[in-house]
């Protein structure tokens, strides 16, 4: 078989032939055509087949030519000049970044196209004289780079990222260094003369670049600090400010009244390995958003009709012709009627008019087949249309819909991690506690036996104990972590979640989309056996049709070889029929194949009334159905079998349950198994859960989980494809290692053990520095060297002990 | 020995000037797409060798020289 040469697909339907090269089909090869005119063929050098089939666009960016709406999606756009960023998830590779800043060869209104890789954007530059957004997204759509462009996108103003931490950890590091290299002449205490002479200018100018340190740089540790006393909790910041405001204050004592040089060294290097911890705790995924709700999966604008009525003589008005417009979806309005096209989504709440509706809902409510509706139905928001054109006519506006009301509950506004204690919060208490008790302890003795250096002792005390090594190890390790995980195509929100993970004693499954796939499914045939002919018939009716149903059959038959069709007709959402020589093939609903079959088949008409059905009929009797079942992932049962020797296992489905029995015979027993659960109902439950105590792990994947999700401990999305839409969440995972969730949760908690063993290993060094500070010995000399060391130390340790936690778990190479 | 006044201020004026490039950098946001450039630079050289083969040379010049001086 053919490998297209544009996408690499097979070419198993047709093979197009065109310049010595194969093309699954005209798509495939216009893209190839465009490039080719157009000198832009290297795109075939850079790598092998590196194409996108381009999907059907016809009408689809409409909305882009009103005016309102595209100066929402505008950058800039002053002078002729318009600057537009278009998020493009179909950039995959070095050809396309090639391809879209070469844009300007295909036309030349485009001035620059910049691509950012990791995010799959580009921003192009273009004069907007006889060219627009619409004309560019449609450029981009036929080359297969079909931009996404959401409701979020019409709605909120880009912020700009946060890059104060990076500041700060340059003042940090360059105050750092240069203190280091003034501090280094007095370690030695060489009396010699140009020394003496010169090391009161050296200090001061160590206290010069401590002072950025301390006010800029560190400020975020006394900010924090400050605010966890004020909500009564000794977080790990408190300790951290106490030491970065007395070893200032005491140095600059020091310098002032000429007892010594200080330790500003200490100081800088502190806030510089600190920020560095900050920094490395950050694993962030430009490509994925985990902020997401139904703003970024909805459209932006939607067709519109509306009657024009033209006066005749100034009395009766009359309708002449209805016109369409692109209207914004957020100015859709109650009595509004709007035009819904295959496969676009509907985005309000409304009743069908006119047309066959075929609606798919499995992301928003969790059914897994698409629903036949009729003219005067109710058509929830979120739908997505999979047959022919229809008329809606709106009854909600898009904030009060079905589906977009769960978005006001307020645990979407409600921080989740706000509550949550973490294992360094836990050990800073004690810690500051005691060391605070061994600071005094220590001043009352010195103070009755040697008072001049009781002041001496306490400050000593508290500079060193300065947790700097504890303060690290939950960042280093969990940033580790974090980047174990990523590797494994986990990826996770920040590092926090990988420590509320390991608390998790509660997994809950969505079904639809987490525990099945919507790729495969699985087709049994039930009834008379098929003639070969027959089967020949079947497979080519089947191929003309493009319902997800047929299509999955036709993967299924399409050994069968095919034959060319007299006729074929298609009664949407009833089924096709298609004619051959001699006979007629019915496929689709029971009552669609048996209306004319003479023989009909009582029995089976009451059975599998919850599974999803395909009916076969020729022209003179009723033959059978093929049944669908959903395809549970691969390894579903072990995972959960694994799972359920540690967790509480739930599985929560929006669908029907019509699965019941079948799930229950492969999973482990003792799981509880909910059908029918609406979007609330899922949320609830899981509060319930939380409420009796537990920690909750939601794992799911559409807007209906997205309840359950904001409100568990932990919400893991399962995708697809990561660039795609997927609701808010902690963390999202490749469905492709759905298998390895038992093994992240298990990294997860032996990561907190690594912590643990740090802690150790950083009181350890902590003990060593009291011993030089409560008799006094402290010089800056040593805590200069104790204090990096330990630290450094801290972060080679964590950093081995997880990758080998990472290899047993063969999570790492 | 005076002079030591002087070196001192020649290398943190030094020292500043190379602070103030890394903050420049980051705030025009240099650092915030570490994997793009490192492809596209690939692409110039072997584009060159592609268009004197094959191109007919229409608007040729002119957007390669942009881009290069970019």
């Amino acid at each position: 078989m053919e490998n297209c040469f544009h996408c690499g697909d097979a070419c198993d339907r047709t093979v197009i032939k065109y310049e010595d090269k194969q093309f699954c089909c005209h798509g495939c090869k216009t893209v190839f055509d465009i490039l080719n005119e157009n000198d832009l063929s290297y795109y075939y050098d850079l790598q092998q087949t590196p194409g996108i089939t381009p999907s059907r666009i016809e009408g689809k960016y409409d909305f882009l030519e009103n005016k309102v709406i595209s100066d929402k999606l505008l950058e800039f756009n002053e002078q002729g000049i318009q600057v537009v960023t278009l998020l493009i998830p179909s950039i995959h590779c070095s050809s396309c970044i090639w391809v879209l800043e070469n844009l300007n060869k295909l036309n030349p209104a485009v001035k620059t196209a910049q691509v950012n890789f990791p995010r799959k954007t580009v921003r192009v530059t273009y004069s907007s004289d006889g060219f627009n957004l619409h004309d560019l997204v449609v450029l981009l759509a036929k080359l297969g780079y079909d931009p996404y462009l959401s409701l979020e996108d019409a709605s909120v103003k880009k912020t700009t990222t946060d890059r104060t931490l990076i500041y700060q950890l340059g003042i940090a590091g360059f105050a750092f260094g240069n203190i280091m290299f003034l501090s280094f002449p007095e370690y030695f205490k060489v009396d010699e003369f140009w020394l003496e002479r010169y090391k009161y200018f050296f200090r001061w100018l160590m206290f010069a670049f401590s002072l950025p340190v301390v006010f800029y740089a560190g400020w975020g540790y006394f900010v924090s600090a400050y605010k966890g006393l004020r909500s009564r909790i000794l977080n790990i910041d408190v300790p951290i400010a106490i030491g970065i405001f007395v070893l200032f204050v005491r140095s600059s004592v020091e310098i002032i009244m000429d007892w010594g040089s200080g330790f500003f060294d200490s100081l800088a290097g502190l806030v510089f390995f600190l920020l560095l911890g900050k920094f490395f705790q950050q694993k962030t995924y430009a490509f994925l958003s985990f902020e997401r709700d139904y703003k970024s999966y909805f459209p932006i604008a939607v067709t519109r009709l509306f009657k024009e009525y033209a006066s005749v003589d100034g009395e009766n008005t009359s309708e002449t012709s209805k016109k369409e417009d692109q209207a914004q979806v957020y100015e859709l309005e109650k009595g509004d009627r709007i035009i819904i096209r295959n496969s676009e989504l509907i985005p309000v709440d409304a009743i069908l008019i006119k047309g066959k509706a075929l609606i798919d809902y499995s992301f928003v409510t969790g059914e897994a087949e698409p629903v036949v509706k009729q003219s005067g139905d109710y058509l929830y928001a979120g739908g997505r249309q999979q047959a022919g054109v229809i008329e809606l006519e709106v009854l909600k506006p898009v904030e009060q819909s079905y589906l977009t009301q769960l978005w006001s509950n307020e645990i979407f506004s409600k921080n989740k991690q706000s509550g949550f204690e973490s294992l360094t919060d836990k050990i800073s208490k004690r810690f500051t506690i005691t060391l605070l008790l061994i600071a005094l302890v220590s001043t009352i003795f010195w103070l009755f036996y040697d008072t001049s250096i009781a002041l001496n002792v306490f400050t000593s005390v508290l500079i060193v104990a300065c947790p700097c090594a504890i303060a690290l190890a939950a960042p280093f390790t969990l940033g580790n972590l974090l980047r174990i995980f990523g590797r494994n195509k986990c990826y996770i929100k920040n590092s926090k979640v990988i420590e509320q993970l390991s608390h998790i004693d509660t997994v809950v499954f969505d079904k639809t989309g987490t525990l099945t796939t919507n790729q495969k499914n699985g087709i049994v045939y039930e009834g008379i056996t098929l003639s070969e002919d027959e089967k020949l018939v079947l497979t080519s009716t089947l191929r003309a049709s493009n319902h997800p149903l047929s299509r999955a059959l036709y993967t299924l038959l399409n050994t069968n070889g095919i034959c060319t069709l007299d006729s074929f007709t298609e009664e949407v959402g009833k089924g096709i029929e298609g004619v051959s020589r001699a006979f007629s093939i019915k496929v689709g609903s029971y009552d669609f194949v048996t209306e004319k079959a003479q023989e009909k088949s009582q029995v089976l008409e009451q059975s599998n009334t919850n599974k999803t059905t395909v009916h076969i009929g020729t022209s003179e009797e009723y033959k059978g159905c093929f049944v669908f079942f959903n395809e549970y992932r691969a390894g579903m049962t072990d995972v959960f079998e694994a799972l359920s020797k540690n967790c509480n296992l739930v599985v929560l489905s929006g669908d029907n349950n019509g699965e019941q029995a079948y799930l229950e015979q492969i999973l482990p027993k003792g799981i509880t198994l909910l059908f029918n659960q609406k979007p609330e109902n899922k949320l609830n439950y899981v509060k319930t859960l939380q409420d009796q105590g537990r920690n909750v792990l939601m794992v799911g994947d559409g807007l209906n989980d997205s309840g359950a999700l904001a409100q568990s401990n932990v919400g893991i999305v399962i995708s697809e494809n990561v660039n795609v839409f997927s609701p808010a969440c902690d963390g999202i995972l490749d469905a492709s290692r759905f298998k390895q969730i038992t093994t992240f949760l298990t990294l997860s908690r032996q990561g907190i053990k690594v912590i643990n063993y740090a802690f150790i290993f950083s009181l350890f060094y902590n003990v060593i520095g009291l011993g030089f500070a409560v008799t006094g010995h402290l010089a800056p000399v040593v805590a200069a060297i104790l204090m990096p060391l330990s630290s450094i130390s801290i972060v080679i340790f964590t950093t081995v002990y997880t990758y080998i936690l990472g290899r047993k778990l063969n999570l790492v190479d | 020995m005076n002079i030591i006044y002087m070196l001192l201020a020649i290398s943190v004026f030094v020292a500043l000037v190379f602070f103030a490039a890394f903050i420049y950098s980051v705030k025009k946001g240099q650092y915030d797409d570490m994997y793009t450039p490192s492809v596209r630079m690939l692409f110039e050289d072997e584009l060159v060798d592609e268009k004197k083969e094959t191109s007919k040379s229409t608007n040729e010049t002119t957007p390669r020289k942009k881009r290069l001086t970019k």
